[in-house]
């Protein structure tokens, strides 16, 4: 299983999806009609790492966050 | 270090702290910014959520840049809520000489404001208003459209 987070603003509740990559996340929150605003402009991180492409390979126990527009200070 | 509290930062208590434990450091310049909430807008103050894992490591990835230039940088910010003309950010740099504290300031705030994993909120009757309007879309963002 994977987990997926929302962050900050994003009121959506935690997933465990059976997935193996970015693209398959994609694919079922593209089908949440409230989740499109935020997949425009929220960046991914895996691990706590920031990742810039759709092409990654998730493994059982991998954590995904979506991290929406920020304004610290 | 990062430094993260709830509420308002008690900015002179964490001035003078950070002052003291570089005092004897050889250090010939201490540059702080102090980011308070202005009276704007008929808000009552702002709020915020800090996600640490990664925030964590963006600082540390400065404080190497920091550490190549010779300085060290100090930041603490405010987690939840934090009213009119109370203070929620501070970094400081200290640097060997002023020109190097000066730059690096720059360029770490306006870093901070464009990738720092911190969501703000306006307070206003009591209401948390996410601050879509001036949020900044982490570089990369968009991969899953």
């Amino acid at each position: 299983m994977v987990r997926v987070e929302f962050l900050g603003p994003i009121q959506k509740e935690p997933l465990d999806l059976d997935i193996t990559n970015l693209n398959e996340l994609a694919s079922i929150l593209q089908d949440d009609i409230e989740m499109l605003v935020w997949l425009e402009n929220s960046a991914v991180a895996v691990n706590d790492t920031l990742v810039s492409t759709r092409e990654y390979e998730l493994k059982d126990g991998d954590k995904v966050v979506l991290l929406p527009p920020v304004c610290g200070g | 270090m990062l430094y993260l509290y709830d509420g308002a930062l008690d900015v002179p208590t964490i001035l003078k702290d950070w002052y003291i434990q570089e005092e004897k450091s050889n250090y010939g310049a201490y540059i702080p910014f102090i980011g308070t909430i202005r009276d704007e807008d008929g808000i009552d103050g702002l709020s915020f959520d800090v996600y640490e894992p990664i925030l964590e490591s963006w600082f540390k990835a400065w404080q190497e840049k920091a550490k190549a230039k010779g300085a060290i940088i100090k930041m603490a910010h405010s987690k939840g809520d934090v009213l009119l003309h109370q203070s929620s950010y501070i970094a400081a740099v200290f640097s060997p000489k002023r020109r190097v504290a000066l730059e690096f300031i720059d360029e770490f705030v306006e870093d901070f404001k464009a990738s720092a994993p911190i969501w703000k909120y306006d307070l206003r009757d009591g209401k948390r208003i996410y601050a879509k309007d001036r949020s900044t879309a982490i570089k990369g963002s968009g991969i899953l459209k």
